[in-house]
């Protein structure tokens, strides 16, 4: 174990290092790119005993992946924005074909207008594409969930791929205290990939096949229970990690803060809840029975364990870094429903899109706004 | 059965294609050249329809399929991800129709040829999409109707050259690259046995008639195939390390007429057009000769 200050981006490589991958595809978007030439320095290094493969595009990258991923090897890339979008068509044939990998997202904004700064539009509006998708908060929390998103991953009661979320800038290029995990330690946490099918021309077999209107649900139903089915799987991972390396994050899938006595809290992804632990703080102090949800995963979507946080609350006020446009934040429409029937008022508002920053005072205004039954906005 | 090549079958019959199909001839002959010990990423196209309709498969090898333009770059990963198991033994074929190949995957496929990844790429070149009917794609001939471009009152087919995918593939410093036709099989199996023995990215262009694409006769696709070559139309050659060989000098070569007319696709050409593609076609082979008799490195 070191502890050390870092910046997210190199904890990230480090933490992607510590997992060995074999095969390293990538290609190079602000603010992702220290990621990889972290791992170019490792591969260059001889730290790391992989092949790193410089394609001439994110779809390319991807495509690397999969192809790696499909004769039985560890694979890593990371990507954001319009190389995330760029990816896109091979997201759900990586999730489809069942083959796990872990891929680290510095989520940016989308263009037009350009921008190379942070909101969730880039993974969110992937969030139908059969990858586990897990946002941080903290550098340390990065290291920890790339480590275990590849236990999860690789489960062969779940094979499917993973995304780690982080904020670009607000996040990756932030430096800050974190513990690297030895080696040995995570060697004894994460066995070597056992893939379930490989390439192997001694034991030939078909992956990737045309499937007609008779199959294709089946498939799909399989892929869906996979994903459901990782609930408890990231759970029991992250429990076994925190007691290993004595770091936990809620139960895994959602983290609460504060939330014992509360009536309103906010809940949100990612950096913005370590500005929320500072909103609930202040308002606590002026005696606001307020706390704050930061959820973890969003795909699979932990529904009970939301329910169960959110039950004695009267008012949730949504944090969404992302708008589907022509209706309302994604992450608000997924709490409503998670709540539908449950009686609380479940309000939500647009924040931080393009690198804004959501400051104390915006996220404040959210969590009082269900007192006076106030409609959700964009916070601007 | 051909005299001299391979009883082994490694691309199973009972697959889907149409009679006549030229592109499961080339594949089934590929592999018999190949062995056994390969591992074939295809593009989406016809021939992964046609031979993985699950849960059946004409794959005695193993074979991924991911995307359309992506045969080369999962190949990559597949190479890569094999040499990391110490499988440098297994060659790893990507197959991709003229589309996959000529436009929409040529980007990867480029990326592939420059990070000199150890894969050998067979391009199915029939001239069009025809898995989704018969579009124009960049190796549609010159004057050709295609669906997307039909000849019409105004305009009378395609009006540019095929893209020269290989001459391109050999300007990336590639180790071997040739163009084939189902109508030697021989040639096929001789290439291909070549390719396979080199380290690094090669490329192997097999001129396969699509009947169905063509609008020819299915029990006549072989001699049009040979049609093209004996007319010059599709050149056969090598270029190993930038040296242009023709493998098959055709001497006394046949009117490209013989062979426009003998497919419903170029049915509307007029004698001005066929003069013109003829000029095209001694230009070209003029210019391949005069690669292949300078002797020097592309």
């Amino acid at each position: 174990m070191a502890e050390m200050v870092v910046e997210a981006s190199m904890a990230l490589a480090l933490g992607a290092k510590l997992c060995r991958p074999k095969v390293v595809s990538m290609y190079p978007i602000t603010p992702q790119t220290h990621i990889v030439e972290r791992l170019a320095d490792f591969i260059s290094n001889g730290e790391l005993d992989a092949e790193m493969i410089h394609a001439e595009s994110e779809h390319s990258a991807m495509a690397a992946m999969i192809g790696a991923a499909a004769t039985g090897v560890r694979t890593y890339t990371a990507t954001c924005s319009q190389g995330f979008a760029l990816m896109f068509e091979l997201l759900p044939i990586m999730a489809g074909n069942r083959l796990p990998g872990v891929m680290s997202v510095a989520n940016r904004a989308l263009s037009a207008p350009i921008n190379i700064w942070n909101d969730h539009s880039d993974a969110v509006s992937a969030r139908d594409q059969g990858w586990i998708q897990i946002y941080c908060e903290s550098t340390q929390e990065a290291i920890d969930t790339t480590i275990q998103l590849y236990k999860v991953s690789e489960d062969h009661n779940v094979l499917l791929p993973a995304m780690v979320c982080i904020d670009g800038f607000t996040l990756s290029h932030v430096c800050e205290r974190a513990i690297v995990p030895e080696q040995g330690e995570v060697d004894e946490f994460l066995p070597a990939f056992k893939p379930f099918v490989t390439l192997d021309p001694d034991k030939p077999v078909s992956i990737g096949p045309i499937s007609f209107p008779n199959t294709y649900m089946e498939f799909k139903k399989q892929q869906h229970d996979a994903i459901m089915g990782a609930l408890p799987i990231i759970q029991k991972v992250h429990d076994e990690y925190a007691k290993k390396f004595g770091r936990a994050y809620g139960n895994g899938l959602i983290e609460e803060y504060r939330m014992k006595d509360a009536e309103r809290a906010i809940i949100g992804m990612g950096t913005l809840c370590g500005t929320g632990r500072i909103a609930v703080d202040e308002l606590r102090a002026k005696g606001e029975k307020v706390g704050m949800i930061k959820l973890r995963s969003l795909r699979p979507f932990p529904v009970k364990e939301l329910q169960k946080i959110a039950k004695n609350l009267k008012g949730l006020s949504v944090i969404d870094r992302h708008v589907s446009m022509g209706f309302e934040g994604p992450l608000c429409t997924d709490v409503r429903s998670a709540l539908y029937g449950s009686g609380i008022e479940v309000n939500g508002f647009i924040a931080g899109l393009g690198g804004r920053d959501i400051t104390v005072d915006r996220l404040q205004k959210a969590l009082l706004s269900t007192k006076t039954h106030k409609q959700g906005e964009w916070l601007l | 059965m051909i005299r001299g090549l391979p009883e082994e079958e490694y691309f199973a019959p009972g697959h889907r294609a149409c009679a006549g199909c030229g592109g499961a001839l080339a594949l089934r002959h590929v592999l018999k050249a190949t062995g056994k010990n390969i591992v074939v990423v295809q593009a989406t196209g016809c021939m992964e329809v046609v031979s993985s309709p699950y849960p059946e498969t004409s794959w005695r090898v193993p074979w991924l399929h991911v995307a359309f333009e992506t045969a080369a770059p999962t190949a990559s990963g597949v190479a890569r991800a094999l040499k990391t198991q110490g499988k440098e033994d297994v060659k790893v074929v990507a197959f991709g129709g003229d589309g996959a190949t000529f436009d929409i995957g040529f980007g990867g496929i480029s990326g592939t040829f420059e990070r000199n990844e150890n894969i050998m790429y067979v391009c199915n070149e029939n001239g069009a999409y025809m898995n989704t009917g018969m579009q124009r794609s960049s190796a549609t001939p010159f004057g050709a109707s295609a669906s997307t471009m039909p000849a019409g009152k105004k305009i009378p087919g395609k009006k540019e050259l095929k893209k020269p995918v290989a001459l391109i593939l050999a300007a990336h410093n590639a180790p071997y690259v040739a163009t084939a036709s189902v109508c030697d099989l021989n040639d096929i199996n001789r290439k291909v046995k070549k390719a396979m023995a080199i380290k690094g990215p090669t490329y192997i262009e097999i001129n396969s008639p699509c009947p169905t694409g063509w609008y020819c006769d299915s029990a006549k696709a072989i001699e049009v195939a040979r049609l093209a070559m004996q007319t010059r139309i599709a050149p056969m050659y090598e270029i190993e390390n930038g040296k242009v060989t023709i493998t098959h000098d055709i001497t006394e070569p046949k009117p490209v007429e013989e062979y426009l007319k003998a497919q419903g696709r170029f049915k509307h050409l007029s004698p001005e057009q066929i003069k013109e593609i003829q000029g095209q076609v001694d230009k070209e082979w003029a210019k391949l000769k005069k690669l292949q008799d300078a002797g020097c490195e592309l």
